[in-house]
């Protein structure tokens, strides 16, 4: 028998986690000295009050969608791929190298080679950390770390050095040719005639998100090979002795995780930017993994928090502008709160949870 | 390359190198102890900015190095307190510790004093001074030794010393006291340490703690010693290269210390010189950077040497019931 109900699990946990860690980051807001409440509702007004900010809170969010899942596969298989932050930036790389590449007539076109560009490029940054964990046993959570410091650093000397436009200043590649320019909101919302802001970075990358939630959830749920993922997940000797290859999985784990924060850059670098520019992952590799904490590894769950992050992000944007007191740095107090609540301090709300249920199923019996 | 540039390199080296080394001794001890922490960053930030904060605002360095260990301890009492008492995963926990510290810093930074999350800038007894070693004038004249000692030794601050001495006291606590081998057999099994009758759960509080003080002594020195004050993201990977330089140093004391310097040097290199040209080939600035992470990557590959890390390292320890 379970020690308490699958809603309680799934859905009051979680619950409870978010209200936490808004409770401590109400108190810090009130420590800075100002209204928390009154903060809380230009969030919200910043981030769904208007279709820019819908357009920026979808926008964010979709990135959110891509390195949360990315962290949710791996975690599957009992992987912790904290690696997202590079294997974004690698794939950025990668999806920029097909839209420089060609002169691309038309973006239906272009999409579907960038995506493949992006794809490979991210699987491939987690292809030798994997292959160490999975060959060496080198801890996969230190050498993903040390894979986003050497991305970063590949990332500048390419920017500043290879491929930077000559005479030009900034480190960033030359403008993607306008066959590879993504239709953005506006663009989708025209062809039904809604207006939309013009401004907001929202673009078709978004349905691509969530394609990729859908394929996930089939993958680890409805295949044969998303059945020896979560096996080996639960218990590698149990799954050894039926007969899976851990080498396999973590291989093809990390291949898949790393492909699917490679998919960011669709959204940030091909979908907004249309150059590739330092920094373009802007953290949000690490907040693939509130997503993934916070959603409890479930694709549906991963897109609802990276919603709740998107709004984050959007209204956080809104907030250091209507409050200069709180500055941008809340979000990532914000951020460090969820991650501990619900990952962390899990046992904390959970222990109390579950005697409640017990005491309550005594009682009525 | 002369002697002198030679001189002003070691010499950067040291400077460059404290910090990760007291960081690394931190991750020492807590790792030995079982709980992984890749929070070291995070506690270093949180020291540098309360130490830099309370050594502006009082105009002492004590003062401001008190309140760096503290905010750092209180970091690590949180990470103890997920990863032992909740028994939560230590990675994650290390996570939150290292973007609440980034966030935090900034926030109550530009609340106290409002210059965009920096702190004012420090001076005189606000700061750690320069130590001159005993006799460092007399034998400077000496050919090759009294530089060497006059230079590069001699003439930094007290916390480069607290470093060095850490090194040997380690050493000596975890090597040659009980308290050290309990720590050490704690992290290897904790279910022997538990049986012999000492308590799991102390040892490792006492261990995540030390880790706390001694990021808080390498957060105090970057924002009161190595600066005159804090800056935003200060500590800029520093937490991340110590954890690199204790798996360089296979969880040893003195082999750390050789790591530190190691990286300590690269990074005085990489500052001193925009590119390094190596019989005819130009090395990249970048490459420099990302030096100690690709050895840590070859080091972990077990191509070069093995190192094996404690063998109960992140697993939370639950008593049979």
């Amino acid at each position: 028998m379970d020690k308490m109900p699958k809603w309680a699990d799934i859905l009051l946990i979680p619950l409870i986690n978010l209200v936490l860690a808004l409770a401590v980051s109400a108190l810090v807001v009130l420590y800075i000295g100002e209204n928390p409440i009154e903060a809380m509702v230009i969030m919200l007004k910043g981030a769904v009050g208007s279709s820019s900010g819908w357009g920026y809170t979808l926008y964010y969010a979709t990135n959110f969608i891509f390195t949360g899942l990315a962290v949710a596969v791996a975690f599957h298989a009992r992987l912790f791929n904290i690696g997202g932050e590079g294997q974004a930036y690698i794939g950025g790389l990668g999806v920029a190298l097909v839209c420089l590449s060609v002169d691309w007539p038309h973006w239906a076109l272009a999409l579907p080679a960038a995506i493949v560009g992006g794809a490979v490029f991210g699987a491939a940054w987690a292809a030798i950390p994997a292959y160490l964990q999975a060959r060496r046993g080198s801890h996969i959570v230190i050498t993903t770390i040390m894979f986003n410091f050497i991305a970063s650093a590949l990332m500048v000397y390419l920017l500043v050095e290879v491929l930077k436009v000559p005479g030009n200043m900034s480190p960033e590649t030359a403008r993607f040719p306008k066959g590879a320019f993504l239709p953005s909101a506006y663009d989708m919302f025209n062809w039904i005639g809604i207006p939309f802001s013009r401004s907001a970075p929202l673009n078709i990358a978004f349905f691509l998100a969530i394609l990729c939630c859908f394929l996930v959830w089939v993958l680890i749920w409805r295949t044969r090979l998303g059945y020896a993922i979560r096996a080996y997940g639960h218990s590698e000797d149990a799954a050894v002795y039926a007969g899976i290859s851990p080498f396999k999985i973590t291989m093809i784990a990390m291949l898949v995780s790393g492909a699917l924060s490679g998919l960011m850059g669709i959204n940030a670098v091909m979908g907004e930017a249309e150059r590739l520019v330092l920094n373009n992952v802007q953290g949000a590799g690490f907040v693939g993994i509130a997503v993934a904490l916070m959603g409890r590894s479930h694709p549906f769950g991963v897109l609802l928090a990276a919603l709740l992050f998107g709004v984050l992000y959007q209204g956080g944007a809104e907030l250091e502008f209507e409050m200069p007191a709180v500055s941008r740095e809340m979000i990532l107090v914000i951020q460090a709160l969820v991650i501990l609540f619900t990952g962390a301090l899990d046992n904390m709300v959970r222990a109390p949870v579950e005697k409640l249920f017990l005491h309550l199923r005594k009682g009525a019996a | 390359m002369d002697f002198l540039t030679l001189i002003q390199i070691l010499d950067a080296t040291l400077r460059a190198s404290t910090p990760i080394l007291l960081a690394c001794l931190a991750g020492l001890f807590s790792e030995r102890a079982g709980i992984f922490d890749i929070g070291l960053e995070g506690k270093m930030l949180a020291a540098a900015f309360f130490s830099a904060a309370f050594a502006a605002i009082y105009g002492n360095v004590w003062i401001g190095l008190a309140a760096g260990i503290t905010a750092s301890m209180i970091l690590a009492l949180i990470h103890a307190l997920a990863s032992i008492t909740f028994r939560g995963n230590q990675l994650i926990s290390g996570v939150a510790i290292n973007f609440l510290a980034a966030g935090m810093t900034v926030l109550i930074g530009d609340t106290w004093f409002q210059l965009g999350g920096r702190t004012p800038q420090l001076n005189g007894p606000a700061r750690f001074q320069p130590l001159s070693l005993p006799f460092a004038e007399t034998v400077k004249e000496v050919p090759l030794v009294g530089p060497l000692y006059a230079e590069v030794l001699s003439g930094h601050t007290l916390l480069v010393y607290v470093g060095l001495l850490a090194v040997p006291a380690s050493w000596y606590i975890l090597f040659r006291t009980r308290f050290g081998l309990r720590l050490r057999a704690v992290g290897e099994n904790p279910a022997a340490v538990d049986t012999a009758g000492v308590s799991v759960v102390r040892l490792r509080y006492f261990a995540v703690m030390i880790a706390g003080l001694l990021c808080g002594v390498a957060g105090a020195y970057l924002a009161t010693g190595l600066a005159a004050g804090f800056v935003k993201e200060m500590t800029a990977g520093r937490g991340f290269i110590a954890l690199a330089a204790l798996i360089f140093a296979k969880w040893r004391p003195w082999y750390a210390l050789s790591a530190c310097l190691l990286f300590g040097l690269l990074d005085a290199l990489g500052n001193r010189f925009q590119t390094l040209s190596v019989g005819g080939f130009v090395i990249p600035n970048q490459f420099m950077q990302a030096l100690p992470y690709i050895l840590t990557v070859v080091i972990l590959a077990g191509f070069v040497g093995k190192a094996i890390p404690p063998r109960a390292g992140g697993q939370p320890y639950v008593k049979e019931r």
